[in-house]
């Protein structure tokens, strides 16, 4: 069965002027192989407005120093440009202090910053760190090398064949030995929006924090992490309108302040001899060494343009993009839809009888259409979906129900050749 | 990248992708071995009767893309009958062919495997192309697993970063 995602639009997509917003990508008027670009693979990453490569431009022509060290113009400008984005990430998440913002290099690196930093001081042997099992690789290998080292069991929340966790198996994997929760907050494979808030209730009932990993979320939908009550939320800049190389881990001030830091360096010291060194206050503990000061600037740029459209506004257009597509797709013959929860967020992961994703990634570029093929660095989703790889078409704000169409026509046009 | 991806999925491709030649698993096989590519999740296996050096029966099975699934199927076809040894140049002739090391006229073995030549122009797909031939160097060599990837890759040293 192909069920529709029925999540509730939270503003009016007429009022969405989606032919404006394109003029501010550049690269949307690519072509590839001769045909306008169709770009589908926004899971992966999101192109970005020229607003975001602008502000990075202007930044590196007029701003660009080290930061937090110097006393002359051009670092001041640096760190109050590079402080300014921590604060406009704090207010595009809702923390309630600036502090508890960390920019990363991106998910993978905020989630092994907990592991390191706040699982190497508190699992130890016998305990045990509840999955899910929709996580992609970032939120499994890390627990897994701390598991390792600490003898420490990971546990997995299962899913039901549509991709919805099943939150009676979760509830029934707490014990005395759960130590932390980590988990998704929308599926990168099938789209599925995780209950984290239901979730994330349970498990601080029973006294055990929770991290969600944020990467496929919050390019779709506001977040709050004062409302979901999460102790960590990560996501990077690249999924978000932003350049690479960058991210965020949020951390509850108090959990921050309790942790031992990943990465030892400069700027991340209060005091050092031989000794001994004593550690920065949060969030200078966890940012050793120079950071990407260009790309946070960016992502702060990039926060302003969506805050600018409005999230409401850009999960009602995507909402609208998804409801169409998975009706487009429900009617292709020899076509079957991977995750077909009734709460789904972006993502349209699909299979098509007889022919191999790889061969469809391929020859849908030859109709400029660009979408991933694989296991999605979610392997063990993959082993309980019993495949190898799906196709997946991942939407942003920027895509159009003409977009869809192009999609649906190159998949038809695929299957023609494998007639 | 010139390549017309569609030229690459000619009939003959997709007659192999159909109907693979030596398809499934030898009875009692001298030599196996199980190909991965990490990176897509795609994996074949490569069972051989080899009679002395002569390659006698060959079949290969597994899940993978219309390329790779082709590539096993003619690579099948054109090494029955023939020695490990001449195996082993027809592998190293193919694969220099699909990483775009020589052409596939200069290949004086590649015959109708020239279909396969334009592959070395869609950099993402060559391993498709190439994880059979990989595999079948396992074998012949009784290395039961192999993979794409690295040190495990038994052509890792003449491939180098292709």
């Amino acid at each position: 069965m192909n069920a529709l995602p029925t999540s509730p639009p939270t503003s009016k997509p007429a009022a969405f002027d989606v032919a404006r917003i394109r003029q501010d990508f550049p690269i949307l008027k690519l072509s590839v192989a001769g045909k306008p670009l169709v770009y589908l693979d926004n899971a992966a990453s999101s192109q970005m407005p020229q607003a975001v490569i602008d502000r990075m431009v202007r930044y590196q022509t007029s701003e660009h120093a080290n930061i937090h060290r110097a006393v002359h113009y051009l670092s001041e400008t640096a760190t109050a440009a590079y402080e300014a984005a921590r604060v406009k990430l704090q207010r595009f998440i809702n923390a309630s202090e600036a502090r508890e913002v960390i920019f990363t290099s991106g998910t993978t690196e905020s989630i092994n910053l907990v592991a390191q930093g706040w699982g190497r001081q508190n699992i130890k042997a016998g305990d045990e760190i509840i999955l899910t099992v929709l996580e992609h690789h970032s939120n499994i290998v890390p627990w897994q090398m701390l598991a390792l080292e600490k003898g420490a069991t990971i546990r997995v929340v299962p899913m039901n064949d549509a991709g919805e966790l099943q939150l009676d198996q979760y509830e029934a994997l707490f014990n005395e030995r759960t130590r932390l929760v980590s988990a998704g907050h929308v599926s990168n494979a099938l789209g599925s929006i995780n209950p984290v808030k239901k979730m994330i209730a349970f498990a601080h009932a029973r006294g055990v924090p929770v991290l969600v990993d944020g990467a496929q979320a919050a390019p779709h939908m506001a977040v709050d992490v004062q409302d979901l009550d999460c102790d960590f939320y990560a996501f990077s800049g690249h999924k978000l309108c932003g350049p690479t190389g960058i991210g965020i881990l949020y951390g509850r001030a108090a959990l921050l302040e309790a942790m031992q830091p990943f990465k030892g360096g400069g700027d991340m010291i209060h005091t050092v001899t031989f000794e001994k060194t004593t550690y920065a206050p949060i969030p200078n503990k966890f940012e050793a060494g120079t950071p990407p000061i260009a790309a946070a600037v960016g992502l702060g740029a990039a926060v302003d343009y969506l805050s600018n459209i409005g999230m409401p506004a850009i999960a009602a257009h995507e909402h609208a993009l998804l409801r169409y597509a998975t009706e487009q797709m429900t009617a292709l013959p020899g076509v079957r839809l991977i995750g077909t929860a009734q709460n789904k967020a972006s993502v349209l992961s699909f299979a098509v009888q007889g022919i191999h994703p790889h061969d469809m990634g391929t020859l849908l570029n030859q109709e400029g259409v660009a979408v991933r093929t694989g296991h999605h660095c979610a392997q063990p989703l993959m082993a309980r979906l019993g495949v190898v790889a799906t196709s997946r078409a991942s939407f942003s704000f920027y895509n159009t129900l003409a977009d869809v169409d192009a999609l649906v026509g190159g998949i038809r046009t695929v299957q023609k050749v494998f007639a | 990248m010139s390549a017309d991806p569609k030229a690459l999925y000619q009939e003959v491709i997709l007659d192999h992708n159909r109907k693979p030649r030596n398809y499934g698993e030898l009875e009692q096989p001298t030599h196996h071995a199980e190909g991965v590519n990490p990176l897509c999740g795609d994996h074949i296996h490569v069972t051989l009767a080899l009679n002395g050096d002569t390659i006698e029966r060959i079949a290969f099975h597994g899940e993978s893309c219309a390329i790779c699934k082709a590539s096993a199927s003619m690579m099948t076809a054109a090494v029955k009958g023939k020695s490990a040894g001449d195996a082993k140049t027809l592998i190293h002739e193919f694969v220099d062919m699909a990483t775009g090391r020589i052409d596939a006229k200069d290949g004086p073995h590649i015959g109708r495997l020239a279909v396969f030549s334009g592959i070395s122009a869609l950099p993402m797909r060559v391993k498709c192309a190439i994880l059979p031939w990989h595999t079948l160097q396992a074998a012949i060599n009784a290395e039961p697993n192999t993979s794409t990837e690295a040190e495990a890759d038994p052509m890792h040293t003449p491939l180098g970063d292709a």
